[in-house]
């Protein structure tokens, strides 16, 4: 065993030091290896970082499960579309919406879904819909089922969050699952759970839960959001599941 | 081309415990099958990763990308609650709190939370809440979907049950996840929803649907979790979903 003691070491030429041979272990016994950009052995980056602890270029193998896709955000806007980013690459996508406050009040918060890459949005729907519901006075309270709000073979946008109050602390947020929208095999399920204030007779705390298919075997590739009737203000999250 | 064949490189004397491998610019090949080594910094020491030599990675750069991101758990070990008092802003719109093996000393107790508007000084938000569950016992002979107003609130500062009658027994406990959404609004009340599985001390199984609102346009900066009577064990994690 032999022991090299330096400050330094540093290429002779050129601008590359080689440490080990092929069926070594390079083995940094220090507490630390210090270093800006990781490549793999064939020169393609694993990460960059700034020098100020800032990553760049992290390779994708190396994040995590759930991956941000997009985002869009309405402000007394009439719809919010997803026309791109919904493809193969995930089996299945997530739309987390925050907040969501009709311009008018009692109005549904819906989605429809396109194979045609937002151009219409009138795929056929067939859904189930239950709530529980509890007012605010205590007064009432129940779990049911809501034909109001299920479809079959319909094309309407599918309600996730209903009779949503206008009030300027009122909203609905909830989170919605679409499987595999790209699949030219098999219709495309999907289900949703929202938490919202109700407009009803009284004010009520909603939770509401939507689940159902898309009837198509073409792949769906655009999502639209919006109320059933005016403006919203809000903000919808897009995240791709590995 | 020059070689050094040597088996230890260190730094000399002179060097202060640094050993330096090429120059700015320079690129340092590993022609070796693997480099071994526990700590990745940047060049300015900035931690990119921290392995504890077992292959458990112990700590990591948050510019990772993921979605989901942990901030934050906590442990009880025969403790009369858990509390976030960090952590919870406006930095995700989305947090996450999952709750495995929470075990009661006292049976049949509910697991519940309330929030803080006052960073942990007091948990009593006002909220509006509905539950509801289907339950199943292993003698088969009973099983129902229902609606619970023992265990729903309107307009009360209560700790809010999340899973229901949790029994006591050294294998019995519940588990599950309490999401919360944009808790630092000063516009909106504050909406949640949870799912939970309890193992219910009659030998019952409980999948508790709690959702509600936490009716205060102040900000929520602070997560309390505890049983309606008496100490448990268990873990909670914390954790956000990126906006970007």
């Amino acid at each position: 065993m032999s022991t090299l003691e330096t400050g330094t070491i540093e290429p002779q030429s050129g601008t590359t030091v080689t440490l080990g041979a092929s069926g070594d272990a390079v083995v940094i016994g220090a507490d630390a290896l210090k270093v800006n950009t990781i490549k793999d052995a064939g020169a393609n980056t694993i990460l960059t970082s700034d020098g100020s602890g800032t990553l760049s270029s992290v390779n994708s193998g190396l994040a995590g499960n759930m991956v941000f896709i997009s985002s869009a955000t309405a402000s007394g806007d009439s719809s919010l579309s997803f026309t791109s980013g919904i493809d193969s690459t995930y089996d299945e996508y997530v739309f987390i919406f925050v907040n969501i406050n009709p311009a008018s009040n009692a109005q549904n918060f819906g989605f429809q879904c396109s194979t045609d890459g937002g151009s219409n949005y009138n795929t056929t729907v067939t859904s189930t819909t239950f709530r529980a519901y509890h007012r605010e006075s205590g007064t009432h309270s129940a779990l049911e089922y809501l034909t109001a709000d299920d479809q079959a073979q319909g094309t309407a946008y599918q309600t996730i969050s209903p009779w949503l109050d206008e009030a300027s602390d009122a909203s609905g947020s909830g989170i919605l699952h679409l499987f595999a929208p790209s699949s030219t095999t098999y219709v495309k399920q999907f289900y949703s759970r929202s938490s919202a204030m109700d407009a009803g007779p009284n004010i009520q705390m909603n939770d509401f839960y939507a689940a159902g298919y898309f009837n198509t075997t073409s792949a769906i590739d655009a999502v639209a959001f919006k109320v059933a009737s005016g403006n919203f203000d809000g903000t919808i999250y897009l995240y791709g599941i590995k | 081309m020059s070689k050094v064949v040597v088996t230890t490189v260190l730094p000399d004397s002179g060097a202060s415990d640094l050993l330096t491998i090429g120059a700015a610019s320079d690129s340092v090949a590993i022609s070796g099958d693997s480099l071994n080594v526990d700590t990745l910094q940047d060049a300015g020491g900035n931690t990119i990763f921290v392995s504890d030599g077992s292959g458990t990675i112990t700590s990591k750069n948050s510019g990772f990308p993921g979605a989901l991101k942990l901030i934050s758990t906590a442990t009880a070990s025969g403790d009369s609650s858990l509390s976030f008092t960090s952590g919870i802003d406006s930095t995700y719109d989305v947090y996450i709190f999952k709750f495995i093996d929470i075990n009661p000393v006292t049976d049949q107790t509910s697991f519940d939370f309330n929030g803080s508007t006052d960073g942990g000084s007091n948990y009593n938000v006002t909220k509006t809440t509905t539950a509801f569950v289907a339950k199943h016992n292993e003698a088969d002979t009973d099983a129902a979907l229902e609606y619970r107003t023992g265990m729903d609130l309107a307009q009360s500062t209560s700790y809010q049950p999340l899973a229901y009658f949790v029994g006591n027994l050294s294998d019995e406990c519940c588990a599950g996840e309490f999401i919360l959404f944009n808790p630092a609004s000063t516009v909106y009340v504050k909406h949640f929803y949870s799912r939970a599985n309890s193992y219910a001390g009659s030998n019952y199984t409980f999948d508790c649907y709690t959702g509600g609102y936490c009716n205060t346009t102040s900000a929520v900066n602070a997560v309390d979790f505890k049983m309606s009577s008496g100490n448990f064990d268990g873990i909670i994690k914390m954790y956000g979903i990126s906006k970007s």
